[in-house]
């Protein structure tokens, strides 16, 4: 079973990168741009059939070390 | 004193550190991060430089290797835990450390020598400093913008758990004066019972005045006395 982790900075901690992304797409002209937030994606794929299990076990690798919970959070999708 | 340092692929202070203990009469052993067992010690030093490339984040990997069990018991049990740069990105990552370090708020790998303020010198790690000593000390890092929740930082103030701040030459601690983005200009802090430091700055790096000065040489004497 194949799931999506992306996981992004906090709302309240500062994200210089995704700032000079911002900036710099607006210098190219890009308008309409409200925000930007950079992020990790990990593409993962667990040996199990039971969905749930399969979850649970991706939350524990975020829990675990994918992810420095103080600092970001993470969105698990389910992929195909 | 027994020191131990504990080498990962990809740590390049080891041997800095290696030399500056040595010099200060630590009897001191590389450790690496596969072993299972740490010999005795009294002191246990994680080094700078870039652990498994900084892959995922700087110090992550690291943070979960075999022998950060060992380090994580015998810091529990009041050894002393000296981490220095990429050591304290890793010691925040095993929770020995609370908070963690950003990426550098200008985006930009920083090496340069900065001015610190000793703003505790009650501790195993510190003692031989004055309070409010200004050190010049080199820091050489993409991530050192140290960053924690506000009911810690809170407790960092309250309890005096920071070891060292960034000032400029007469002390005074300000944005201008700051690096990295640091929080409260914060350099380095110490764990509760103060038996862990976790510094950006090199000490090592500056034992010498033939290259550089001896304003790290007192962190090492603090330990040894």
């Amino acid at each position: 079973m194949k799931f999506s982790v992306t996981v992004t900075l906090k709302k309240d901690v500062l994200d210089p990168q995704g700032k000079v992304v911002h900036n710099t797409l607006t210098n190219l002209g890009i308008d309409n741009l409200k925000s930007i937030r950079q992020g990790k994606f990990f593409e993962i794929e667990v040996n199990e059939t039971d969905q749930n299990k399969a979850e649970d076990k991706v939350k524990e690798m975020c829990e675990k070390l994918l992810v420095n919970l103080i600092i970001e959070d993470f969105q698990i999708n389910k992929l195909q | 004193m027994r020191s131990s340092v504990i080498v990962f692929p990809g740590s390049n202070c080891d041997r800095d550190i290696a030399v500056a203990l040595e010099k200060m009469q630590f009897k001191n052993q590389m450790v690496w991060h596969k072993e299972t067992k740490l010999p005795k010690t009294d002191l246990i030093v994680i080094p700078g430089g870039f652990s498994y490339g900084d892959y995922l984040r700087s110090g992550a990997i690291a943070g979960k290797s075999l022998i950060i069990d060992e380090v994580i018991k015998a810091a529990a049990a009041g050894c002393l835990v000296l981490g220095i740069c990429n050591g304290f990105q890793i010691l925040t990552e095993t929770g020995l450390l609370k908070g963690t370090l950003l990426r550098n708020k200008n985006l930009k790998f920083i090496n340069k020598d900065v001015n610190l303020i000793v703003r505790n010198n009650k501790t195993k790690f510190t003692s031989k400093y004055k309070l409010n000593q200004i050190l010049r000390i080199n820091i050489a890092h993409n991530e050192g913008n140290y960053f924690t929740n506000p009911q810690h930082l809170e407790k960092l103030k309250k309890e005096n758990l920071i070891a060292f701040k960034y000032c400029d030459e007469k002390g005074d601690i300000n944005k201008d004066s700051n690096p990295n983005g640091a929080m409260e200009n914060i350099a380095g802090i110490f764990n509760d019972k103060k038996n862990i430091l976790g510094m950006m700055p090199h000490p090592e790096r500056m034992i010498d005045n033939t290259i550089s000065n001896s304003d790290g040489v007192n962190l090492f004497s603090s330990l040894i006395s």
